[in-house]
């Protein structure tokens, strides 16, 4: 079976910059994905990337301090004051060496990088490369690492971990062109698998954001933490929930609802566009629950065609291609129809600011990971940063633990095996069940409707306990799956039977924690909460696996500079 | 409630020899929106769960999801089905790539070539502190080459390809061209002979099926022709530009 000293999972941005962070420390390393690396969901990130880099004419001011605090500010409080200084403190390091390695951002007339405005920053800090930054920086990084001689196993599927004694060991994964589940071992692992958008019907995440990493590692008794905080992006595309940049609004675009106001004046009259995105999303809903949507339906407007052709096609041309190609609405002629749209999980693995996580040998970072620098509502520009900043941290970590003795150590070929074994029962079991087991996308459809429906924008009580008692009754039949496609090769119907129940089971961690957190916060928005309640819930939500479900507990928020306040925009 | 058929090429390892044809048919609820990868996912939920497609962000920049429908090079997830203006929407896989199963098609030749024109940017001199200055105009030339998803559509649709296996083909080749470009790439001579050969940009006969068959608007000819004058200005004068 095939041994690397570390095996990163998943090849978006965090995983890559892992990688090549722990080949640099001298490790022979694997990155194993699902799809090509250059395919990975980072690459659909446009608006841009945060780092106080002081480039912009109004931002000469700016400092990794003041990012730290419109982070922490932005998360309602909840993120860990000092990973978020981290975090900020990291970022013009990162870009500077994100450029140097190639990376095509956008510049200024005396050769600099460019920055943008974005929602809850107190500078224009957004470093971006027109509307395509994700694709460029997740290019930048493939091109790395080939160069770098990372091995790539490419199209393999990974289901489960290995765990011997306690410690992570390696991965089962299926290979998807050779077929067949196999184990791969290591001294460590790095989960860099990304979100759990797919979770919920209204999403703008890839088809693959399903959460696989962070359900593998809840399931093998590592906690996830702050799940029930949820991104509604502002603007996603009315029949596709296809994103449409911060960027957008970042250039000077509007919200307009029905009656033609640009209504954000009555929710954040400073910011107005660019408040942060839970604000804004809100108002969006509250607009349209009230009858101002456009001709009263359940949608409003992102207005760019003041900003001009030029303008547009120079600054967001990737917004207006698919605008037109997913919409057939030109921006430059006509206003784009849009709706908030899941976007991202907040919550994620519980990682310290080096990716460890409570399992020796396990990492995580990116979106999968939480560390938190989020906390209750992550900025735009800080999802890239976080890939990159806390990736490279992760392999780092991992390099350094391998190198130390504190990983690895004693033949891990026994339990691989064992866990291959127990792989191999599940899916036949599956198959044994077939047609006349529980249709997985028929589970699939009720649980993406449940948590739009239920656990969306605004909450309450009894409509998440209804919610929750619907999942419960999917994690039921989760037991009684049925495979019907038994071929070897590309099996979409085996892996997207086998994702299901991790799928359920992060959901579950929404609905619980949800109904737990009797406040608002952030993207947790309780309609019978409607206040902060900093004495009772200025802690973090940890959930714990369990044959009956989620167990919740609480951490405390590590606090730092910045006194909670009341946040206003 | 109206319906389109789908008319899909099929192939499994398994069970059919190399170079089988093989086509079966399903009937898809029809809906305005409806886009040809929305359709196969309904096959593959609700009618066959055996079918194989790659996919990934389903909004055209991922490169997962090119195929061959209707005769023409496209991305399923930004093919809406209505503006195909036909009853039957037919699905292959990329063509003249060999098959791993029913669309999915084997891009490790395509990879191979990607790797061989070393697509990373390369410098002798050491970085400055902050970031190696680009003036726009300069960076204005990387705005093409930059935007290419790897889809392999124009790879699948060049004759120069087909004949002639050791062809880089269109897409290395516009990666080649991205770096060439760039003004703050240092190794555009140690490159060069990765590419100025006869299975290099020579071979490019200026079809331009590669222009037509990108599903992002880029012209992969025009920045082969490029490649063939800095190869000349460089054996002329030795210099980059």
């Amino acid at each position: 079976m095939p041994h690397h000293q570390l095996i990163v999972v998943g090849g978006g941005l965090a995983g890559l910059r892992a990688a090549i962070e722990a080949k640099a420390a001298g490790l022979d390393v694997a990155v194993l994905s699902q799809v090509h690396p250059g395919r990975s969901h980072s690459g659909a990130a446009q608006g841009g990337i945060n780092a106080a880099l002081a480039n912009h004419p109004e931002g000469r001011d700016d400092t990794p301090e003041k990012h730290a605090f419109d982070t922490v500010k932005g998360s309602d409080y909840l993120a860990d004051q000092d990973a978020a200084i981290q975090m900020c403190s990291d970022a013009p390091g990162v870009i500077f060496e994100m450029e140097h390695w190639g990376c095509p951002f956008s510049r200024y007339e005396d050769g600099r990088i460019a920055q943008r405005p974005f929602g809850g920053a107190g500078f224009p800090r957004t470093c971006y490369g027109a509307d395509k930054t994700g694709h460029y920086l997740l290019h930048t990084l493939v091109e790395r690492a080939y160069e770098r001689r990372v091995t790539m196993y490419v199209e393999v599927f990974v289901v489960d971990l290995v765990v011997d004694d306690g410690r992570c060991r390696g991965v089962v994964a299926y290979d998807m062109v050779r077929g067949g589940f196999h184990a791969f071992t290591a001294d460590a692992v790095v989960i860099a698998t990304g979100g759990a958008g797919r979770l919920y019907g209204n999403t703008t995440n890839a088809i693959i954001s399903t959460g696989g990493g962070a359900a593998i590692a809840y399931r093998a008794g590592v906690p996830v933490k702050d799940m029930e905080f949820i991104q509604f992006h502002p603007t996603g595309l009315r029949t596709t929930n296809i994103l449409m940049t911060e960027g957008a609004r970042g250039e000077g675009g509007y919200l307009i609802n029905g009656e033609g106001e640009r209504f954000m004046a009555r929710y954040a009259p400073k910011a107005m566009e660019l408040a942060p995105r839970d604000i804004t999303a809100r108002a969006i809903q509250t607009e349209i629950n009230e009858g101002r949507g456009i001709d009263g339906k359940d949608y409003v407007y992102l207005d760019l065609r003041h900003l001009g052709a030029e303008k547009i096609n120079e600054r967001l041309p990737g917004i207006r291609d698919l605008a037109i190609h997913f919409e057939g609405v030109d921006p430059v002629e006509e206003p784009i129809p849009i709706v908030p749209s899941q976007h991202y999980t907040m919550g994620g693995i519980d990682t310290d600011v080096d990716g460890r996580t409570v399992m020796p040998g396990l990492y995580a970072a990116g979106e999968c990971a939480c560390v938190s620098v989020h906390g209750a509502n992550r900025l735009g520009g800080n999802s890239l940063l976080e890939t990159i900043v806390f990736g490279r941290r992760a392999g780092a970590a991992a390099a350094a633990d391998i190198n130390g003795g504190g990983a690895g150590g004693g033949d891990p070929a026994a339990a691989a095996r064992a866990a291959v074994a127990a792989v191999e029962r599940r899916v036949a079991e599956l198959a044994d069940r077939g047609r006349d087991g529980e249709d997985p996308y028929a589970v699939r459809a009720e649980m993406t409707s449940v948590t739009k429906e239920h656990f969306g924008i605004f909450r309450e009580e009894g409509q998440m306990r209804e919610g929750l008692a619907r999942l419960e009754r999917l994690k039921e039949r989760c037991a009684r799956l049925g495979l019907r496609t038994t071929g070897k090769v590309f099996n979409l119907d085996l892996m997207r039977t086998l994702e299901l129940e991790g799928m359920v089971d992060l959901s579950l961690c929404v609905a619980r924690g949800a109904l737990a957190r009797t406040e608002s916060r952030g993207s947790h928005a309780r309609t019978d909460y409607p206040q902060r309640d900093d004495a009772n819930w200025l802690k973090h939500t940890l959930a714990w696996h369990t044959p009956d479900g989620p167990r919740l507990e609480y951490k405390p928020v590590t606090l730092g500079p910045f006194e909670p306040q009341e946040r206003k925009y | 409630m109206p319906e389109v058929r789908f008319h899909i090429r099929r192939f499994d390892p398994e069970r059919d020899a190399p170079g089988t044809a093989r086509y079966d048919d399903f009937v898809v609820p029809y809906e305005e929106s409806l886009t040809v990868l929305e359709g196969l996912f309904y096959i593959q939920e609700h009618l066959d769960g055996s079918l194989s497609f790659r996919y990934c962000c389903r909004a055209a920049v991922c490169g997962s999801c090119a195929m061959y429908i209707n005769g023409r090079y496209r991305l399923a997830c930004q093919t809406n089905v209505r503006h195909l203006h036909s009853d039957v929407v037919t699905v292959e896989p990329l063509p003249h790539m060999p098959l791993v199963k029913d669309l999915v098609c084997d891009m490790d030749d395509f990879f191979a070539k990607y790797e061989y024109v070393q697509p990373w940017l390369q410098r002798f001199t050491p970085p400055p502190e902050r970031e190696i200055p680009q003036a726009p105009e300069e960076r204005r030339k990387l705005d093409m080459p930059i935007d290419c998803i790897l889809c392999g559509a124009c790879y699948s649709s060049c004759p120069s390809v087909w004949t002639d296996p050791e062809y880089l083909g269109p897409a290395a080749l516009l990666k080649a061209y991205r770096f060439e470009v760039d003004s703050r790439d240092e190794a555009g001579r140690e490159r060069l002979p990765r590419w100025d050969n006869e299975h290099g940009v020579y071979r490019c006969h200026t079809i331009t099926n590669c222009v037509e068959a990108c599903p992002k608007e880029l012209n992969p000819t025009e920045g082969i022709q490029w490649l063939k004058m800095a190869a000349v200005r460089r054996r002329l004068f030795g210099r980059k530009k």
